[in-house]
């Protein structure tokens, strides 16, 4: 890989001050915040991302960057919490199983104690055309070069919020269950803190694929909240070939709150389908207020995929995400709280 | 859950005893050197570099940026490359597993050929320098496999067996079949990459690098560096998996050993895990067409198996399985042949049992299609056509408890709990389906030469040049030396992996512990005849040395299967794997296995989940069941990862490997492998060779995959007739 310098900031605002730099595309920037480096040295190695100052996060400390707990706001969670610190929190555990399985789901036990959250929620995709750089073609990597994808090889790439321009899978399990339970995203920048929504994190390719996400040059996610809640009724189903460490084939985060047979509240997001953390909106419409059986599943999951668009080898996504769909909920309407 | 560490198994007849392994404690604290760790004075650091297009040729490469950097040593490129010598390819009586000699021109003939080697102090610099290489290519549409434009299709003689009168049997058969299957690419992946280092004193060579067969790469680079083969030392003691992929050698080693002499200094070289899936070999993808006409009672009348297999445009290389399509069942009428298609590709090489493993997959699968439409019990149907003797030649097996297997395992899986009807049996949202098949491998043999020496403390030590690729043959050979010489295991060294030490045989084919046993076993005969016919005990040890004025014995032997030719020992010392002879008929010598799945697939989202496997084996004398039931747990772990998850995916524009990293290209892990029953059942053969070994490293992953195809359909009803086995193809 290239040398670049290491830097070692005592706090985020040092750290922040660090990264100030132009930036035309998230994965060109020259400037990269490592927490756990599980993207970013893989991509580093491979000569996808290039950055010549690499700015060490996992030292900058804070309670709040640290913590896990319950505010007036809702539920807190620092943005340098490992995967497994959270998997392995009774509390989470309890009330928002959501959030756990689509950790403990997510990676082997090594990735899951190196990554932070901060950095999970950006991974970047699995596109084999994004992360071989003997490819011509990839918008995402060389904006304008063009998608090898859409003739190439595209069995795992994404059926929901494609462009012409890129249909690259967002690869993460995590960000689903953020993205369905209305979170909110904490971040400090040049110009200080503010709050976004998280689902408002994620921009569609449409056509800038390069251009990943809202934050602005330098800006460090510091942590996440969950508004409401708890969501004891809430489960991540990841459907994938194999049984452990693997991406999905399809994913589903869903929260339920139940009346009897009557779903109150429904949130459901998508995994492994989209281009971004897919949440489920025309589903959530379709089902919330209503009694919850199968057919009414069904129907719903039709809608959500109404507008899907496939290529040569995934067309299989379509049906998979619609039974993956109907599966989350299921198995959360049947869950003994 | 099931206990995931077993005991012991129990030695059963005609077995020895279950010893740990030989470098057990030593691998399990890190202490052996592979090929890559061994300590060299001051190496520098080689990187290759590979091309971004299958087909075409270069028309620049501008290295001064990268040449320029601190630290890198040299760029070689197709105008600079040191010159070697042509190698031919194994199959034609050479060296190499892939006939095109890397930095030879600018022509580009497959996906990530080498288009340079960048050397540097260390491995960080040499990947700076390799991403900053500016390379323009000429690109031209390459052929990527079946059916693509441009691939041209060859009839090969190999896998040709012509018996009675196929087609008349077939018109006139009450009952047929006619069904095609289809088998992915798929890349070994062992755990250790691949590996060359080269370091020259004068000139002499000595090269680590792992190896299943240290003869034949030392003749082989020898050959393509001009130099005596007497001056080439391999030496790489132990191999961190291989499977096939590290057997023949491969034109990295020599381009590597050239590159160290034009520097004067040792040169490493480790190529990285996508590099791996194009500059080692594969299993290329097959397709097979089988015809099958059987009477009401379930005899079969009438078999023809064609299959076709993918290679490059520069190597024939073939596996033409269908020979044991020929052998397996009792058919007076049998046709069968094989043809290539040759693509823009890297040259296919062996991985674990080459031929058997997409051929009997084809066949078993076909065996449970037909038993479904006479309406047999699939293991009923394999014993009404079982047979002791060759349906193609007459001549009788040696042995074959094909049926003794299929009777243990169906007892103890639970076999009659079956409801035949598919889309019977369920639990909770998981349909439930049993399946089973057939496995088998050939006794395969080839020359070996051995080394034991004795002293008067009583300890020995056997030298071979055989080669652990993980699978217990450090232990066996141990063992073997310890029943002839009569002394405690425990005082017994073996050294192997080194071309210091007498030749032994590939590691592969199964046939290791045959081959290379009987050497050791000639050599310690050779011994007890130092005493008249019985080696002292350990006590007596040294006043026998004294009475025969000696303090060191030491023989040395040539074994070669019966029926080699003159020059076999001879063509092992050159690293051939022949020389000759044995065209007289031979009895069919096969391991035979049976092998039971259970499936469960989701009713809605169509995961495939396998939570218990049943095989039985016979394969002669089992010289350790501890490390049998190792290799036996492997293959069938690996059959299901070729059932449900092994392949490599292919940009069929492009003819690329899409999935070239373990992330991406699946292997069966802990959680996919809940439950495996290894029943070893007990066989006396004394005719494959004196030891009664038939060889055990291949024939429990032939079964697997169409146990499991079978059961998939017994499941859901559906057969899916193209590995693997995917949810997408369910939905």
């Amino acid at each position: 890989m290239r040398p670049f310098d290491y830097e070692t900031p005592q706090d985020a605002a040092q750290a922040v001050a660090l990264s100030e730099a132009a930036a035309q595309s998230h994965v060109g920037s020259p400037v990269q915040y490592i927490g756990g480096g599980t993207t970013l040295l893989d991509l580093m190695k491979l000569g996808v991302m290039r950055p010549e100052r690499v700015v060490a996060i996992d030292g900058i400390g804070g309670d709040s960057l640290n913590a896990v707990k319950k505010t007036d706001q809702g539920l807190h969670i620092g943005a340098l919490v490992s995967m497994a610190e959270l998997a392995d929190n009774g509390m989470i555990e309890r009330d928002y199983p959501v959030l756990r399985d689509a950790l403990w789901k997510a990676a082997s036990p090594q990735i899951r104690n190196m990554a932070r959250l901060g950095g999970n929620v950006l991974q970047r995709t699995r596109c084999p055309y994004f992360r071989d750089t003997t490819y011509d073609q990839c918008n995402k990597r060389v904006p304008g070069s063009g998608c090898a994808a859409l003739d190439g090889f595209n069995r795992l790439h994404a059926v929901l919020g494609t462009s012409g321009s890129c249909i690259a899978t967002y690869a993460g399990d995590w960000a689903q269950a953020l993205v369905a339970l209305d979170a909110s995203v904490s971040v400090l920048g040049p110009d200080g803190p503010r709050v976004l929504p998280f689902s408002g994190l994620h921009r569609l390719p449409s056509d800038a694929p390069h251009i990943e996400t809202t934050l602005k040059p330098g800006e460090l996610i510091t942590g996440f909240t969950i508004p409401d809640g708890p969501w004891p009724r809430s489960t991540y189903v990841k459907v994938r070939d194999r049984e452990s460490y693997a991406f999905a084939n399809a994913s589903a985060a869903v929260a339920l709150e139940m009346e009897g047979d009557i779903a109150t509240d429904v949130r459901i997001a998508l995994g492994g389908l989209a281009t971004v953390p897919w949440r489920a909106s025309k589903a959530e419409a379709q089902l919330r207020g209503r009694p919850l059986g199968e057919a009414a599943m069904e129907a719903a999951a039709e809608a959500e995929f109404a507008d899907a668009v496939t290529h040569e080898h995934n067309a299989f996504k379509v049906p998979l995400g619609k039974a993956t769909l109907v599966r989350a909920l299921t198995e959360a309407k049947a869950m003994e709280i | 859950m099931a206990d995931p560490t077993p005991p012991v198994p129990e030695p059963g007849t005609n077995m020895g005893k279950a010893l740990p392994r030989y470098e057990a404690r030593a691998k399990v604290t890190g202490a052996p050197l592979y090929a890559d760790d061994m300590p060299l004075p001051n190496p520098a650091t080689a990187l290759f570099v590979t091309s971004g297009i299958a087909k075409g040729s270069i028309t620049s490469i501008d290295t001064s940026e990268a040449a320029g950097l601190p630290g890198v040593l040299k760029v070689y490129t197709h105008e600079n490359a040191p010159s070697r010598q042509d190698l031919r390819h194994f199959m034609k009586g050479g060296y190499v597993a892939d006939s095109v000699m890397p930095l030879a021109g600018p022509n580009i003939v497959n996906d990530g050929e080498i288009v340079a080697v960048v050397v540097a102090e260390d491995l960080a610099t040499a990947r700076d320098a390799a991403h900053r290489l500016k390379i323009s290519y000429q690109a031209e549409q390459p052929a990527t496999t079946f059916g693509s434009a441009g691939a041209e299709e060859k009839q090969i003689t190999a896998g040709k067996h012509d018996v009675g009168d196929f087609d008349a049997a077939y018109g006139s058969a009450p009952v047929t079949l006619d069904v095609e299957y289809e088998t992915p690419t798929m890349h070994h992946n062992p755990m250790e990459l691949f590996s060359t280092a080269a370091a020259w004193d004068g000139d002499n060579l000595v090269i680590h690098e792992p190896s299943q067969f240290v003869w034949q790469l030392k003749n082989g680079a020898a050959e393509t560096l001009g130099v005596d083969a007497a001056k080439v030392e391999v030496k790489n003691p132990f191999v961190g998996g291989a499977f096939g992929s590290k057997g023949i050698m491969t034109q990295r080693t020599g381009l590597i050993a050239a590159i160290a002499r034009d520097l004067r200094r040792p040169v490493k070289n480790v190529v990285m895990r996508d590099q791996g899936y194009t500059l080692a070999t594969y299993r290329a993808e097959t397709r097979h067409r089988i015809r099958m006409g059987a009477e009401s009672n379930g005899k079969l009348v009438a078999l023809s198996h064609e299959g076709s297999e993918v290679t490059s445009r520069q190597d024939d290389y073939f596996v033409a399985g269908t020979t044991a399509t020929a052998e397996m069942y009792a058919c007076p009428n049998i046709r069968t042949g094989v043809s290539l298609v040759k693509a823009d590709r890297n040259t296919p090489g062996f991985m674990r049992s080459p031929p058997e493993t997409p051929y009997m997959y084809a066949l078993e699968s076909a065996m449970d299609e037909m038993a479904e439409k006479l309406g047999i019990d699939p293991v009923e149907f394999r014993r009404i056509n079982d047979t002791q003797t060759s349906p193609t030649t007459g001549a009788p097996y040696t042995s074959r408890s094909l049926m003794e297997c299929y009777d243990e395992a169906a007892s103890s899986f639970g076999w009659s709990k079956r409801n035949p009807q598919p889309m019977s049996m369920a639990q909770d949202d998981w349909l439930i389906g049993y399946g089973c098949a057939t496995a088998c491998y050939p006794t395969n043999m080839m020359p070996a030469t051995a080394r034991i020496v004795l002293t008067p403390e009583g300890r020995a030590e056997v030298l071979i040049a055989a080669h652990d690729v993980g699978t217990g043959a450090y232990t066996v050979m141990q063992q073997i030396a310890a029943d002839e010489l009569g002394i405690d295991p425990a005082a017994i060294t073996v050294r192997m992996g080194d071309t210091t030490l007498p030749p032994g045989p590939v590691s592969g084919g199964s046939m290791t512990t045959a081959s290379a046993g009987s050497a050791v076993k000639a050599a310690c005969e050779k011994v007890r005849q130092r005493f008249g016919g019985t080696v002292p005990a350990v006590d007596d040890m040294s006043a026998a040395f004294r009475k025969l004025g000696s303090n060191r014995i030491e023989e040395y032997a040539e074994w070669a299967p019966p029926g080699s030719g003159e020059d076999a020992i001879k063509a092992l010392y050159k690293g051939k794997f022949g020389g000759g002879g044995g065209d007289e008929p031979k009895p069919l010598m096969y391991a035979f296995g049976a092998e039971f799945v259970e499936v469960r697939v989701h009713r809605l989202t169509r995961e495939i989940r396998v939570p218990r496997m049943t095989g039985a084996f016979a394969a002669g004398r089992i010289v350790n069941p501890r490390t049998a039931r190792s290799q036996y747990l492997g293959g069938m772990i690996w059959g299901l990862g070729q059932a449900l998850l092994e392949k490599t995916e292919l940009d069929l524009l492009r003819a690329r490997y899409i999935n070239d990293n373990i992330a991406e290209y699946l292997v069966a892990v802990n959680a996919d492998v809940p439950e495996v029953d290894i029943i070893m059942v007990p066989e006396v053969d004394n005719q494959v060779n004196s030891l009664g070994v038939k060889g055990i490293g291949e024939v429990s992953n032939v079964g697997t995959a169409a146990a499991i195809a079978n059961a998939v359909y017994h499941a859901t009803g559906r057969r899916i007739r193209e590995l693997p086995v995917t949810m997408d193809k369910l939905l």
